[in-house]
């Protein structure tokens, strides 16, 4: 069932997260009492160190892995363990662009669509559709091998989007590559999520990243737990576009 | 307006004839020195190449001798894709439970340590149909190797990308299809590759003992006959199908696997 107008689409509560035996010594708690909800419509920034758990959170809300502790629900469902109710509600862009090496551009752009039995015609023009808004026209017969980092991030985006999915989860994706082109993709891809409405999990680990791209920046503690929940207002000045920064930045620095 | 281009230039062609040479030297050699034998040693241990080609070509052009070779090459094939097809269920059945692969996977290598004539005699105490006995055979001897390679290909997959596919939340068929089926066939590919050289060779230890007919027992019969000429003649078939078949691999490879990226430099 769909979350209720205005609820949130998004909740984890009081979730923790270890790896090995839970009541050994050597158990690893990545993910430490964390709650936190996301309405429809939000872009949230998760921001924190390498190693601080933002990975571990990002697979509980895809359903990738499921929480030692606590609960994780998505359009309230848990995506571990109702994995298929969640089918064509979730797409995700990974930090590498994952793309599957035998098929070509299009191919992959189709992909989720295939996986959701959009007849094949269907989904052929969807893939044109999205690779031409991402600048990727006349590439659709190529493999992944032929094509630069940047197109590669690219059809990645453009495959996380073509399913029409109403969650976008996105995992330090343009961290790979140079500055120009990340900032570039960045840019489109914040239009895009604007523009289609969607709900965004922007896992970061670059300041400037998330305040580029966030309605709302968390930032995480390490193990996993939030320090810092923030909404910058839309037409926040460069005074409180500086203590935000000022901020995280000594909490990342604890 | 059409134009038509250039044809080969002298030095496009030149690299391939020097690696068409290069190809064909060995087997040039070999050719000289047999028939050199031939002029100092009986006609019954180094025959004449020129009488081994005519007999190549009788079984070639000669019905009942040609159902032979095909029976052998059915043997091979039947045995294969039987052995393929219980090796990969059982690869997927091990990948999924851990228990199953403490089971299975001692063992298939014990069976690995089996030699193939003792299969044979096995098979010949154990069954009285000539076919299944050697199909029984191909699929013993040809299922560990199958199935170490597909597991092999299975846990070799790789995890972003299986988890990228699954982030879609496809049915276990699509994932099959759009994943794990693609990412396997090149080690499938290399599997029945080397599968067939081996089951070439099985089947003639198969068939010399335990057959009345086919590539193996003709051999036998080439034996009790003295007849080098025939069982060089015999033993080309299963060379030629060796070759054609590996040469059939290759092709389905280059059309199936055209997405590989190639360095401009060789290793």
């Amino acid at each position: 069932m769909s979350g209720q107008t205005g609820a949130p689409e998004i909740v984890l509560e009081r979730v923790s997260k270890a790896f090995g035996r839970a009541d050994s010594a050597e158990a690893f708690r990545a993910v430490d009492d964390l709650s936190l909800a996301i309405a429809p419509g939000e872009l949230v920034a998760i921001l924190g160190k390498t190693g601080c758990g933002k990975s571990t959170i990002f697979n509980m809300i895809a359903g990738l892995g499921a929480p030692t502790e606590g609960s994780v629900l998505v359009q309230g469902f848990d995506p571990f363990r109702s994995f298929a109710a969640l089918r064509g509600k979730i797409a995700i862009v990974f930090q590498s662009d994952r793309l599957l090496p035998w098929r070509t551009a299009i191919g992959n752009v189709e992909l989720g669509l295939d996986m959701l039995d959009v007849p094949r015609e269907e989904r052929r023009k969807i893939a044109q559709l999205w690779l031409s808004r991402l600048g990727l026209s006349g590439h659709e017969g190529d493999y992944p091998h032929a094509l630069s980092g940047g197109m590669r991030q690219r059809v990645s985006i453009a495959r996380a989007f073509a399913t029409d999915a109403h969650i976008l989860l996105c995992d330090e994706p343009f961290s790979a590559l140079d500055e120009i082109t990340a900032q570039r993709l960045r840019e489109e891809f914040v239009a895009l999520v604007r523009q289609n409405r969607k709900t965004g999990v922007f896992i970061t680990h670059s300041i400037n990243e998330a305040l580029q791209v966030g309605d709302r920046i968390v930032v995480l503690r390490r193990p996993a737990r939030v320090a810092y929940d923030v909404r910058p207002a839309p037409d926040a000045g460069a005074d409180q576009q500086g203590a935000i920064r000022k901020r995280i930045e000594d909490i990342l620095a604890e | 307006m059409t134009t038509v281009g250039p044809g080969p230039s002298a030095s496009a062609i030149a690299p391939r004839l020097r690696h068409l040479a290069e190809v064909i030297a060995p087997f040039v050699a070999l050719a000289v020195l047999w028939q050199i034998a031939s002029v100092y040693f009986p006609k019954y241990l180094f025959p004449p190449l020129l009488d081994v080609f005519w007999r190549t070509l009788e079984i070639f052009t000669d019905w009942p001798q040609f159902a032979q070779v095909l029976a052998t090459v059915g043997r091979i094939l039947a045995g294969l894709a039987g052995a393929f097809l219980i090796g990969a269920a059982l690869a997927i059945l091990m990948m999924r439970s851990r228990a199953v692969d403490r089971f299975f996977a001692p063992i298939l290598t014990f069976f690995q340590g089996v030699p193939a004539l003792s299969w044979v005699v096995f098979a010949i105490i154990w069954f009285h149909g000539i076919e299944f006995r050697i199909f029984f055979i191909m699929v013993v001897t040809s299922l560990p190797a199958f199935t170490f390679q597909v597991l092999d290909a299975l846990r070799g997959m790789s995890k972003d990308l299986f988890e990228m596919v699954l982030s879609f939340r496809p049915t276990r068929a699509k994932m099959f299809r759009a994943m794990v089926l693609p990412a396997i066939l090149p080690d499938i590919m290399t599997a029945w590759k080397v599968n067939l050289g081996n089951a070439s060779r099985v089947v003639v230890v198969a068939e010399l003992v335990g057959a009345t007919g086919g590539v193996g027992y003709e051999l036998l019969m080439q034996q009790q006959q003295f007849d080098m000429a025939g069982a060089l003649a015999w033993t080309l078939q299963l060379v030629f199908f060796v070759l054609v078949s590996q040469q059939i691999i290759a092709l389905i490879e280059a059309r199936v696997f055209r997405y590989r990226a190639f360095s401009e430099r060789s290793m």
